[in-house]
């Protein structure tokens, strides 16, 4: 006939794996409940439907876009350049996603330009360079300390002097309570503008796995400042589970697209919900 | 959520008092929202409820129920019991050895190259030593130029063998440079690396063991979450490191890992990481941490 109550040492423990996964109190909290709520009504019958029951309430929470998320990005047909600006905190991966994404788009016959906008960091740009060796993709930059803006502003139109169909801009870290930093990406994202209509197509903000609660912070400032449209996260080739991207994704409608599972050119796959959620009880 | 956890424990209390009868019941449901408090601030959720079964322990002890204001004096319990743990005397840097040598370790992107130039740039100028920074992450891209700049940046030299694939011959290589010109302290800089790859902790073991430096330092980035405790204890158990460093601190992270680490590993936080710049590095104060991981 099945039970209508889950256990409470079933969600004792449940709650110990989310806030494991560092998920979060109030995610796991809203996840619990949701599930109590669906076995009063549902009844279940034994662990492999609660598990079910669970992946089910986990990935209804990750925000989905019209399209298939499964793929990555979408680059429409005659919509050239497709500009996608990358952002993040320090050290998350933004250089090295923006590496591996233009593997994936040569992959695919695309045409790729990178942009160097990390006019700050020591080494950034060589940084960037040696990815555009790797992948053999043309790169926009300038010198060490010159405006990120005008790198952007150039980045695009090369791209569109080049026929180019994607574009890449890589931005320097900064943390997001820094409020003249997060100024200084509304004018990258606002130069570009110049250039091209609706660009860029896609802000994409990378948050590194590890990280605990505070990417609720920065997935709230890094909206305001350049309206983020997805997200990845990276280095989940580790021990960490990244789960707190379950409420940002829920709370701020922001699609995952990527996930980041190592250093090299071939380490960022598609993001998928369930493997995601499985991931968690390994 | 962003309520500070004074307030809450008062609006607990307060509850708790107003029933006229207080119990160990509810002085369990008050450290259910210290729990909480730490884990919303990134305490690791095992650290955290053996913490507050010990505050547990000393506010029944205390008679914190019988105070006027039990959520202050509770709050302020929390927060001495926090401060110990993190705490203890204000450590520096060992510097014994000539040359002193100090290994930088951590996961990617914690902040080990710009921490090094940091403290580089914090001994030449503040302790009158004369540093060699040394080029060991042979992977990352750019990771040599990276520090090259950082060293120019800060007139310190930079050590490097561009091709060399052995970080264990650079290192070497670089001590025996450090003794022929003069440098008394040597700060070996390597690439991040993941606590479950093994080829990169023996790496690294293979580095400590041929160099064996004075101070090895774990450097790890304060928005860690809940994993801060498996990879502090799998560097510690390959290193046997003698400090921690907390980076990024300029952001507005609770910081609740320094707690999860501290238990852990039981290893010093030496020195905090405050922007991005050369002159952003502080001593770790185990107080104004423990006010932060509380929001106060
Ligand atoms: N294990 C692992 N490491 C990664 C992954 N993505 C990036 N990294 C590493 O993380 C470190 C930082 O990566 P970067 O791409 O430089 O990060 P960033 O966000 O551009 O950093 P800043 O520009 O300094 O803010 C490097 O050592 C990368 O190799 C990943 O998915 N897994
Ligand atoms: N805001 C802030 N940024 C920091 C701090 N320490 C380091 N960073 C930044 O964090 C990013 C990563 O720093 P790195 O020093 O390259 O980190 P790493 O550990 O050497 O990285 P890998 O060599 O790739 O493992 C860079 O953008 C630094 O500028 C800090 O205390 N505050
Ligand atoms: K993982
Ligand atoms: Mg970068
Ligand atoms: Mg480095």
């Amino acid at each position: 006939a099945g039970k209508s109550k889950v256990d409470d040492d079933v969600l004792d423990e449940l709650e110990e794996i989310l806030v494991a996964s560092d998920v979060g109190v109030t995610t796991t909290i809203k996840i619990i409940k949701r599930i109590e709520e669906r076995v009063a009504k549902d009844k279940y019958l034994g662990t492999d439907e609660l598990n079910l029951i669970l992946r089910e309430e986990i990935a209804g929470l990750l925000s989905e876009t019209e399209t298939d998320s499964k793929l990555g990005f979408h680059i429409p047909e005659g919509k050239k350049p497709y500009v996608i600006m990358v952002v993040g905190v320090n050290g998350v991966g933004k250089t090295t996603t923006i590496g591996k994404l233009a593997h994936q788009f040569k992959s695919q016959g695309k045409n790729v330009v990178l942009g160097a906008a990390d006019t700050f960091r020591a080494a950034a740009i060589d940084q960037l360079q040696v990815w555009a060796d790797r992948t053999g993709v043309p790169i926009v930059k300038q010198q060490m300390g010159s405006d990120p803006a005008s790198v952007a502003f150039e980045t695009v139109q090369e791209a569109v002097k080049q026929n180019a169909d994607v574009v890449l801009v890589d931005t320097a870290g900064r943390l997001h309570n820094k409020v003249n930093l997060m100024n200084e990406l509304s004018k990258v994202k606002r130069v570009m503008q110049k250039v091209a209509d609706n660009v860029p197509d896609e802000v994409l903000l990378v948050l590194d796995g590890s990280t605990g609660q505070n990417a609720f912070e920065q997935a709230k400032q890094f909206t305001a400042a350049t309206e983020v449209t997805s997200l990845a996260i990276t280095k989940l080739d580790g021990t960490a589970k990244g789960g707190v991207v379950i409420g940002i994704s829920d709370q701020f409608q922001i699609p995952v697209k990527y996930i980041g599972v190592g250093e090299g050119i071939e380490d960022l796959q598609a993001f998928d919900k369930f493997e995601f959620v499985d991931s968690f009880f390994k | 959520m962003f309520d500070s956890l004074s307030d809450k424990l008062d609006k607990a209390l307060h509850v708790l008092k107003g029933h006229g009868q207080i119990t160990e019941v509810n002085v369990a449901e008050t450290l259910k929202e210290v729990r909480r408090a730490l884990v919303d601030a990134d305490v690791n959720y095992k650290i955290a409820k053996e913490f507050t079964s010990t505050v547990k322990e000393k506010a029944l002890g205390q008679g914190v129920l019988k105070d006027l204001k039990p959520g202050q004096l509770m709050v302020k319990l929390v927060k001495d019991e926090l401060t110990e743990l993190m705490g203890g005397e204000v450590e520096g840097i060992n510097l014994s050895g000539n040359p002193s040598i100090i290994l930088m370790s951590g996961l990617q992107g914690s902040g080990k190259t710009t921490f090094s130039g940091k403290l580089a740039n914090f001994l030449k100028n503040k302790k009158t030593k004369k540093p060699l920074l040394v080029a060991c992450d042979i992977y990352r891209p750019a990771a040599i130029n990276q520090l090259h700049v950082v060293g120019e940046q800060i007139g310190v030299e930079v050590f490097s063998d561009e091709g060399n694939q052995d970080p264990v011959a650079i290192s070497k290589a670089a001590i025996a440079h450090a003794k022929q010109n003069g440098h008394n302290v040597v700060i070996i800089d390597t690439a991040g690396r993941l606590a479950v790859d093994e080829a990169m902790m023996t790496e690294i073991s293979n580095i400590h063991k041929a160099i064996q430096p004075q101070e090895t330092l774990f450097v790890v980035d304060s928005m860690t979450g809940q994993d801060a405790v498996n990879t502090a204890k799998a560097f510690n158990d390959t290193l046997n490191f003698d400090g921690v460093i907390l980076t990024k601190l300029d952001g507005d992270t609770r910081g609740g890992a320094a707690i999860s680490i501290k238990s852990v590993v039981d290893k010093p936080i030496k020195f905090i990481g405050t922007g991005e710049k050369m002159d952003a590095i502080d001593v770790f104060y185990p107080s104004r941490m423990a006010d932060r991981i509380l929001g106060m």
